[in-house]
Formats: C-alpha cells, structure tokens, sequence
C-alpha cells in the first residue's frame, strides 16, 4: 500500500502549516443561533427559487427553495422555525454585495421533517436514483467551489470512470476542517465513497491526504474493511501546496494531466472532496440533507481556535464569539485560507456550504500591504505556478487590458492559488490582476451577447419595417389598380354602348335611307296605276326642269 | 520586336482572363470588412455617430467617409478595437457626438404617467418596448440598449434613464491599484 508510486506537479510551495493549533480540541457541535440567514445561491450556478413564504413554519430539512436549473443545487431549513423574511441580506462573496436570503427564526426545537428516509441498502439502487438523491439533498463540492455534487456523478455517454479520487489534502495553511472530519467520520466518508464508486462505476478508489495529517491517514485506514481494502487506497502524500487543487492532487496521485479546458472526466477521473463524501453518506443512508458542515475557526485573533460543526445560516460572529476572539487584535476575518480566502467586512454575514474555515488576523500579519515594486523578470512566479503558466506575461497583458493576450496565455487554466504572488519579491499582488482579466473577459462575453442579439432585433425590426413598408406599396398599388380597373370599365362600357348605340342610330338611319318606301308593296291594280301616273309625271317634270 | 509584342499580349490575355475568373468564382459575397467593424460596434443603434444606425456607420468606416472615434456607446474600448482591426491610429472620442458613459444605462417607463401613444414604440431600434395604442408600454429591461431615442418622442416625459442592475454574476474583480515605485536611476 506503501509502494504507490506518486508523481509530482510543477512547482507548488512549501507554506507553514499552523494546523495543530485548531486541532487540540474536539469538534464541538454550535449551539442553534436564534436567527439563520439562509442565502439562495451558495453553490456554483443559478440561484435557488424559495417555495416558503413568509410566516411559514418550518421544519428541520425542509426544502426552503428549489433548484430551476440544472447547475443549481436546492436548500434545506437547518433547523425548525418560521420563516421571517425572504430579501437580499449580505452573503459571503469577495465582492462584499448582498444577495436574496431566506430569514428563519429558530425555535430551538430542533424538529426533522417526519418523512426522512434513508437507504442502508444503497448497492440495490439504481445510479440514477443515487444522483437524484445526492441532488436532492443539495449536495455540493465541500471542498470550496461548491459545484453540485450529483453533476460530476454523472459520467455521461461513453465516459468510463477508472479512478475516484476523495481529496483530502487540504492544503491551505491554518484549515483543518477536513482533517478533523477524517478523524472523527472515517467510516462516514468511506461509505459515501462506496456510494459515489456505485453511482459512476468506477474501478479503483483512491483518497489523497497530506502526511502532515497522519492521525487522518489512520483512521481511515482502520475504518477499512478487508474486502474495501481491494479497491480502495488511501494515500499520503507530499505536503506542497497547492495539492489539494482537483487537477494537481490527479496529477500526484495518478500521473496524468488534465488538458486545457477539458474535465477530469475526460481522462477517465472523477474526484470529490471527502466532507462531499461524508455528505452522500448522510443523505443516501441517513435521509439528512445538507444542512451542515464543520467549520474552522482559527487564527491568531482568537483565543481558543478549534473546529466547530455549524448550521448553514448561523452569523460568523456567532462561531467567532465561541471562540473568544481579541476583539482589539482583531484586525481583518478571512473566509477560507490565507492563500485563496476573501476578505470578510460584515460579521454578520453567514456560513454557507462553501464556508470551510474562518481565518482572523492580527494587524502584524497582514503582508499584503507593502509596497508594490516593479516587475524585475526574476522568475520565481514562473518556478512556483502549479498549473505551468507564464505569470509574468499573464500580469503584462492583464495590466495592458489585453484580453485576447491574455487569454492566448491561458489565463482561464489558473486555479488563483496565488503561489506566484507569495513569491513574488516585488510583492505585486499577481493573482488580483488575474481574476480582474477573467471578470473582464466574462464582461466582454455577456456585452457580445447582448450586442448581436441587439443586431438581431434591430436587423429583425428593419426587416419588418422593410416588409410592411412593401406591404402597404403593394396595397396601395392594388387598390389603384383596382380603382383605375373599375373606373376604366365603366368608361369602356360607357364608351362601348355610346358607340354602339351611334352605330344603331346610323343604322337605322341608313336603313331609312336606302328602304323603299313601305307602301309600294301588294298595291292593287290602280294604286299602281297611280304610281306609275305620278313616276310619269315626274320623270316629265324631271325633263322639262333643265329645259326650262 | 514583333515577338515581344505577341508574347506580351498574350500574356495579358491569359492573366486577364485568369483574373476575371477568379472574381467571378471566388466572388466574395457582402463585404467583410464591414462585417467585421459591424461586429465590434455596440449595436445599440443610437445614431449618435449620425448614422442611422451601426451597420451604416460601418460601412461609412469602411469607405473611409467616417470616423472611427464617433461611438459614445462603445467608447475608448471600440476606438482601440476600430484601430486594430483597421491598422490606423487610436484617437480620442470625438465630444462632439456625445460622452462616454461611465456606467451602462437602461431606460424605464413611468406607467402611472405613460399615456399609450405608441411614439416610443416607434422609436425604438430593437423593438424593447412592448405596448399597443391607448394601453400601458412597458420597457424590456433586458432587450434595451440604453440608446435613448425613445426619449425625446415621449409627449409626456414619463421615460427615465436608470443605471443596469448589477447582481453578483455581473460583478467584476477592480484592477489592483497602488503606485509602482518608479526604479531609481
């Protein structure tokens, strides 16, 4: 088991651990705050849509709102209460803005939810019933990007799962959460372990912890039966940081890299954090959804750090205040590490899925204030990058807001460690330069959108100006042609009958003319007589007029 | 001498013939060029550059009968994305077409006072107003480019320009500012 040959990423950094310190005493479960404020989105992804309204009553693991997205994961009530608000309370995001929260009461009762239902008998279920369950519980990566859990069970088409990898390196200085849920939930995580290698089908089953943690690496292996220990490892390795990053702990652990933009699915991999698994075991076994987690509180502004196990929602001052912080040391609370944390301005502001450690700090530790110097080209940066990247150039062009550059750089294969600007002698803050490129380009994606489908509508609307503007000519011509038609009719009519009655004028006329006079038919014997007397006598007259 | 000629001739015979079936089958259809600018405009068809619209004003680009510092909307970003693609010089926006806006803007209407006369229905390029005669309009948040053309039509004045929403998924990281110690020499 020893024998595992490990690999080794590209730099990484040797930091100071400061894990003992949070590690004296037991996890202790928090006592209920009387209020949780329960943000909507703590995952990556679209928002969850709240199905309580104000006044409900609500129990333990009831579901408070409703995923309505396929990337988006639901959220449980953490305890019973009522619900006293649903609006934008401040959440824990780098930007310090405030996002939509749902307000529950506590009423200390603590009541579950009647119908919970859990299943011992796991291996029956079908993978898919599996990752409706894991879904439904609202499980997501517990290691920090808060990923929905149940999308990366799912393999898709064609995609063999050879390796699940739990990660427990936990590598950032100071966190110890992870560790702490090692020791005390061992058997927790291994099934949850079993639970994910059913729903992927995958072979073997490999857990990475770091060996500054060997009371971890134990207890898990003791939690191992016989037959588990056939398919499942568990791994001490090298404490560098970042190992515990997805792509650099595949990398030590099974030698192969993870192109450029592509997934650890796509090589065959599929890794979880190891509070994600003790969450699946939970839900699938138990009926429990994700309500919960342990929390490291630490630091050098508190007096008692150790691990707590907190309801989402409960207010950081809350956890702080158990943990008797030296409210006049106290100069900047950090959620997460040192290394990749944010900083946190409201106390009040609450833990969520994602919330693995609260980091205070005296003013003497802050470094990140001194003076900025200029690039020296030393190297370092380049030396210490995990993920193989030109830090330097990636600075130059992130300065210079050239995001195509940038972007050529692969700036969107940085995982933020922030490895180069703790080497950095000229003390430039390199991965603030990175994220501002990548919000930037993200910016510039969402403005391109928009502006072809403004293109779009207004070509739309241009094309259907163009159409009635011909519609009303063609109208307009038809109705002429209409109108001169009718028109033309009648006169032609009009001009046909005139003719016509001229022609039967003239007709009759000639007709008048050229007739015989109408008496001169069946005459009787001296009416000719007559006749021929008076033709005589004209005729006569006739001869005597030139005569004459 | 007489030779040259010939061969000259029917030199420029062939390749003329060569080059005239090349135009006719390798013709390329529109012009990409003005594609290409059309693309880099903002396309919120508020003429402010005094065309009637952004494709207009790419191809008067393209013809070199405009400017390429008269988009407000698209400010310094589109001058340097102009300039780029067209290998000239970046200038600074012409004030004469307008300002460049610090934050995006969308326009909204006040239904308590819209008297539904449709005018800025009628105005607006991309169709982001929705309403019929006599009945209440109402702006498409999403679909608006914030060109304000449906202002001035409005006989009630009950259009207001306001900045876009901005939730955490529009929300940007600042670039660091501090000051760069200059080496000493």
């Amino acid at each position: 088991m020893n024998g595992r040959k490990l690999w080794h990423f590209h730099g990484g950094l040797k930091l100071d651990g400061h894990k003992p310190i949070s590690m004296q005493s037991t996890v202790e479960p928090l006592p209920i705050p009387p209020q949780l404020v329960i943000p909507l989105q703590q995952h990556i992804g679209a928002p969850a849509e709240p199905v309580v309204s104000v006044g409900d009553k609500v129990k333990k693991g009831q579901v408070i709102a409703e995923m309505q997205a396929t990337v988006s994961a639901p959220v449980h009530a953490p305890t019973s209460g009522t619900v006293t608000a649903i609006e934008e309370r401040s959440i824990p995001h780098p930007s310090g803005m405030s996002a939509a929260c749902i307000v529950i009461d506590t009423d200390g009762k603590d009541e579950w939810l009647d119908d919970r239902k859990g299943h011992s008998q796991y291996h029956l279920l079908d993978p898919e019933e599996l990752r409706i369950l894991i879904r439904n519980a609202g499980i997501v990566g517990l290691g920090g990007a808060g990923f929905p859990s149940y999308l990366k069970l799912q393999p898709g088409a064609g995609k063999i799962v050879n390796t699940l990898i739990l990660n427990g390196a936990e590598c950032e200085p100071w966190i110890t959460c992870d560790a702490m849920l090692m020791q005390n939930r061992a058997r927790d995580i291994i099934d949850g372990l079993n639970i994910m290698r059913h729903a992927v089908h995958a072979g073997e089953c490999l857990i990475g912890v770091e060996d500054n943690k060997p009371e971890a690496i134990s207890a898990l292996r003791d939690a191992l039966s016989e037959d588990e220990k056939q398919y499942i490892d568990v791994v001490a390795i090298p404490t560098i940081y970042p190992t515990g990053g997805e792509k650099q702990l595949i990398k030590v652990l099974t030698g192969k890299e993870i192109p450029s933009h592509k997934l650890p699915i796509d090589i065959g991999v599929v890794c979880h954090n190891v509070g994600t698994a003790a969450a699946v075991a939970d839900a699938v076994i138990r009926g429990i959804p994700l309500i919960s987690r342990y929390v490291t509180v630490t630091g050098t502004a508190v007096a008692k750090p150790h691990n707590l196990h907190a309801l989402f929602g409960t207010p950081m001052d809350f956890l702080l205040q158990q943990c008797e912080p030296q409210e006049d040391k106290l100069a900047r609370l950090i959620m997460g590490g040192p290394m990749m944390g944010f900083e946190i301005n409201d106390r009040q502001t609450p833990i969520i899925k994602t919330t693995n450690c609260l980091l205070t700090m005296q003013q003497q530790d802050i470094t990140d204030d001194q003076p900025v110097q200029p690039c020296i080209r030393c190297g370092q940066c380049a030396e210490a990058c995990p993920a193989q990247l030109l830090p330097q150039q990636l600075y130059w062009w992130s300065k210079a807001k050239d995001f195509d550059k940038v972007q050529d750089y692969n700036v969107f294969d940085c995982i933020e460690c922030g490895c180069c600007a703790l080497v950095c002698p000229s003390h430039i803050p390199l991965v603030q330069y990175y994220r501002f490129a990548k919000t930037e380009i993200w910016q510039q994606e969402r403005d391109k959108q928009k502006s072809d489908r403004a293109r779009e509508r207004h070509e739309f609307r241009q094309y259907r100006m163009e159409l009635k503007k011909k519609e009303d000519e063609e109208r307009r011509r038809k109705k002429k042609e209409l109108l001169k038609k009718t028109q033309g009719d009648k006169k032609e009519d009009d001009k046909k009958s005139a003719i016509e009655e001229a022609m039967a004028r003239v007709a009759a006329k000639k007709e008048q003319q050229s007739a015989a006079p109408k008496n001169t038919e069946e005459l009787t014997p001296a009416q000719q007589k007559q006749i021929a007397e008076a033709d005589a006598r004209r005729e006569r007259i006739n001869k005597d007029e030139p005569e004459s | 001498m007489l030779e040259a000629i010939i061969v000259l001739t029917l030199l420029a015979v062939v390749f003329g013939l060569l080059l005239g079936f090349a135009a006719v089958r390798f013709k390329v259809e529109g012009d990409p060029v003005v594609d290409q600018i059309d693309s880099l405009l903002p396309q919120t068809q508020c003429g402010q550059c005094t065309y009637a619209g952004c494709r207009p004003y790419a191809e008067a680009i393209a013809n070199g009968e405009a400017e390429i510092n008269q988009c407000p909307p698209g400010g310094e970003t589109v001058i340097v994305a102009l300039a780029d693609l067209l290998g000239v010089d970046a200038k600074p926006l012409n004030e004469e077409h307008g300002e460049a806006k610090e934050e995006k803007t969308v326009v909204i209407i006040d239904e308590q006072i819209c008297i539904g006369c449709t005018l800025c229905i009628q105005a607006c390029p991309v169709d982001a107003i929705l309403g019929a005669a006599k009945q209440m309009h109402t702006v498409i948040k999403d679909e608006c480019t914030g060109c304000n053309l449906c202002i001035p039509p409005c006989p009630v004045d009950c259009i207001y320009i306001k900045p876009v929403e901005t939730g955490l998924k529009e929300w940007k990281w600042p670039l660091p500012t501090h000051n760069e110690k200059e080496p000493q020499s």
